[in-house]
């Protein structure tokens, strides 16, 4: 039985090299601009049956062999491998090509954190992914321009030169706290991102104290960090209040660059303030 | 013979009657509702309070010249939307104090059920014999009036604008908020064991924080699961810290070998007030020789304040959190009005505190 294997073997390669030798010739460009329309020439006669089997997608339809096969742009959108394949009489033909991201149109844009104390250095971190119109990500270097304007200073403008489709920077935030816009731009794509810079802890918390009919109305000084920021409002500042009844406390918002409440101490109390791990001064009364 | 059998009939039926009515407590009930004694007067007074049956548990009233029904009514079924407005009278417990036969003195626990579980309000009531029956004297209850007036807010508010289903891909949303678990405690308790601790916000915008913890047997496999549910301040402004609490009852300590705590927070508009302080706290003993922290809650801004819950953190010496308790107050917070709280204390945890702090939820219905 061995013996009858290897002719058996011959043959069929044989049969193969001859059919393949018959098959119609498939000129396929070596790379297509993705959503470009192009042609491929064909050797041969007769009907045949044409496949292209890309990365997202399979096209069949019935062909001349010997004529140009005209593929749509629709029929080319998804970047990657695609297989052209011819189906006649004489046995099937293939040829591969590679079709590559169109000119970059589109960015995604990431930029972390959302809000950022401005003393944290070195903590944004913005991050471009480059497509063109159909979504493929575009790996061929492209320079992302990042503009940082910031509520007040001059704007500027960052150009990265983006490596596999990703561009990506890190930067400080400015000095003064409020609302900074970062714009990454591709070409005539811009994507905005908005990234609050807040103050950092308070920073010598102080209250005041006077009397009124109800108690006592206790506010703090304008509360601000070690280098003048505004602590954002809504930021809750702890003040309490020791008398003969027992303890009062109220959570207070800051509102407006202060916070402020009224506290029912009629006699001799001693007040204090706490904003997080942040502790002020004592008032006793 | 049929007239005889008829009335035979008749008779059967009525003595069957009677039997079922003493069977079904209508002769106590009879007893009760006549409330020749002073625990029977309260009894019968409470039954109506049960049944809400406000015309009945007035009748019972000896001081009705004192106190409006309407009044009598407000405060036992609530008002302004509080929690007693969800409520009804589910139990009641009634002990003499003092009698002499003019006069006596009563306790009374009743225990309301509540979308938020049952809570007990226990009161003295005094009696007064009037001819044959007991009557109750009822406190007269303090209508808070609020008199007219304009409170002016500055409101601050937080918006979200989030990505919307139509964005193309790769628009992100804005990052959640930054909080952190400060403290956890794990303690063995009669009942199983309990986990205490704090989180704080610790960023700029508010926040809806959950914890959850994973008990974790000695083969890292997961022993059991909670939440904090409503044994935390849930929304969280910036700052600001809140006690939690997670029970796993069933559970002994020596069968855990590690903890997994996981916080989770939701960037969500809120709005910073109302402000409401929590005035007059101390720790005491309530009327049945419990320990309590008690105090006043003060909404200090201009808007009802329907629901609030008192949420307690104990620390020891050391400052560690040692205990957390919760309570709902059962009145609306109207603007500027003292509303009394209490929170208990187990016995074996109220010698060594050393010190506490008190956070409020609320819940209005304008603002759900």
């Amino acid at each position: 039985m061995p013996s009858m294997l290897k002719p058996i073997l011959c043959l069929a390669f044989v049969w193969c090299l001859i059919g393949a030798a018959l098959a119609a010739d498939l000129q396929v460009p070596a790379q297509v601009t993705a959503g470009t329309a192009f042609a491929i020439a064909s050797s041969g006669s007769g009907d045949a049956t044409f496949y292209l089997v890309g990365p997202s997608s399979v096209v069949k339809r019935g062909i001349k062999l010997g004529s140009e096969i005209k593929v749509a742009a629709a029929e080319v959108q998804a970047a990657g491998r695609y297989v052209a394949i011819t189906c006649g009489s004489d046995g099937c033909s293939s040829s591969p090509f590679y079709v590559v991201a169109g000119d970059p149109t589109k960015v995604s844009f990431l930029l972390h954190p959302s809000r950022v104390p401005v003393t944290a250095r070195d903590a944004i971190n913005a991050t471009a992914f480059v497509f063109d119109k159909f979504h493929n990500p575009v790996f061929r270097p492209v320079n992302v321009d990042f503009q940082v304007v910031p509520k007040t200073g001059p704007a500027f403008t960052k150009s990265v030169k983006a490596v596999q489709g990703v561009a990506w920077m890190r930067m400080s935030p400015t000095p003064k706290e409020g609302p900074v816009k970062v714009i990454a731009t591709v070409g005539n794509n811009e994507e905005p991102r908005i990234i609050q810079q807040v103050a950092s802890e308070a920073c010598n918390l102080r209250i005041t104290a006077r009397r009124t009919a109800k108690g006592v109305e206790v506010q703090t000084d304008s509360v601000k960090d070690c280098r003048g920021n505004a602590v954002p409002d809504g930021t809750v500042v702890s003040f309490t209040a020791v008398d003969s009844k027992g303890r009062t406390t109220v959570d207070a918002p800051i509102k407006k660059g202060v916070a402020r409440t009224e506290l029912p101490i009629t006699g001799n109390a001693t007040i204090s303030v706490a904003s997080g791990v942040v502790i002020g001064n004592e008032i006793r009364l | 013979m049929k007239a005889v059998l008829a009335i035979l009939i008749g008779l059967v039926t009525a003595v069957l009657v009677g039997i079922a009515w003493v069977q079904s407590g209508g002769l106590a009930s009879h007893e009760i509702s006549s409330g020749r004694t002073p625990e029977e007067a309260v009894q019968a007074l409470m039954a109506g309070i049960q049944a809400r049956d406000w015309n009945q548990a007035y009748a019972r009233l000896a001081n009705t010249s004192t106190i409006e029904k309407q009044d009598f009514v407000r405060d036992l079924a609530g008002s302004n939307g509080s929690l007693r407005t969800y409520s009804s009278l589910q139990s009641f417990t009634v002990w003499p104090l003092h009698a002499t036969d003019q006069d006596a003195t009563m306790r009374v626990r009743m225990t309301w059920s509540s979308a938020i579980g049952a809570f007990d309000d226990v009161r003295d009531l005094h009696l007064r014999h009037d001819g044959d029956v007991w009557k109750v004297d009822w406190p007269k209850p303090t209508v808070a009036k609020v008199p007219p007036q304009v409170i002016p807010v500055n409101y601050l508010r937080w918006d979200v604008i989030g990505r919307n289903a139509g964005d193309d891909w790769g628009i992100q949303n804005v990052d959640t908020p930054n909080v952190r678990i400060t403290s956890m405690n794990a303690i063995e308790r009669p009942e199983g064991v309990v986990l205490v601790g704090e989180v704080v916000n610790e960023d700029t915008v508010p926040a809806y924080v959950s914890v959850n913890a994973t008990l974790l047997k000695p083969d890292q496999s997961a022993l059991d699961q909670e939440s904090s549910f409503d044994m935390i301040a849930h929304t969280l402004l910036p700052r600001q810290v809140s006690p939690y609490r997670i029970d796993f009852p069933g559970i002994r300590i020596k069968q855990i070998k590690n903890v997994r705590m996981d916080v989770k927070a939701l960037l969500v508009p809120a709005s910073a007030d109302p402000v409401i302080a929590v005035t007059d706290q101390k720790i005491d003993k309530d009327a049945l020789g419990g320990n309590v922290l008690s105090g006043d809650l003060v909404n200090q801004s201009g808007q009802n304040v329907d629901i609030a819950q008192v949420v307690a953190a104990y620390y020891d010496a050391t400052g560690k959190v040692i205990w957390v308790s919760n309570g709902y107050v059962d009145q609306a917070l109207l603007p500027q009005v003292p509303v009394p709280f209490g929170v208990d204390i187990p016995k074996d945890i109220a010698p060594k505190v050393q010190s506490y702090h008190v956070v409020v939820n609320h819940y209005s219905r304008n603002n759900a």
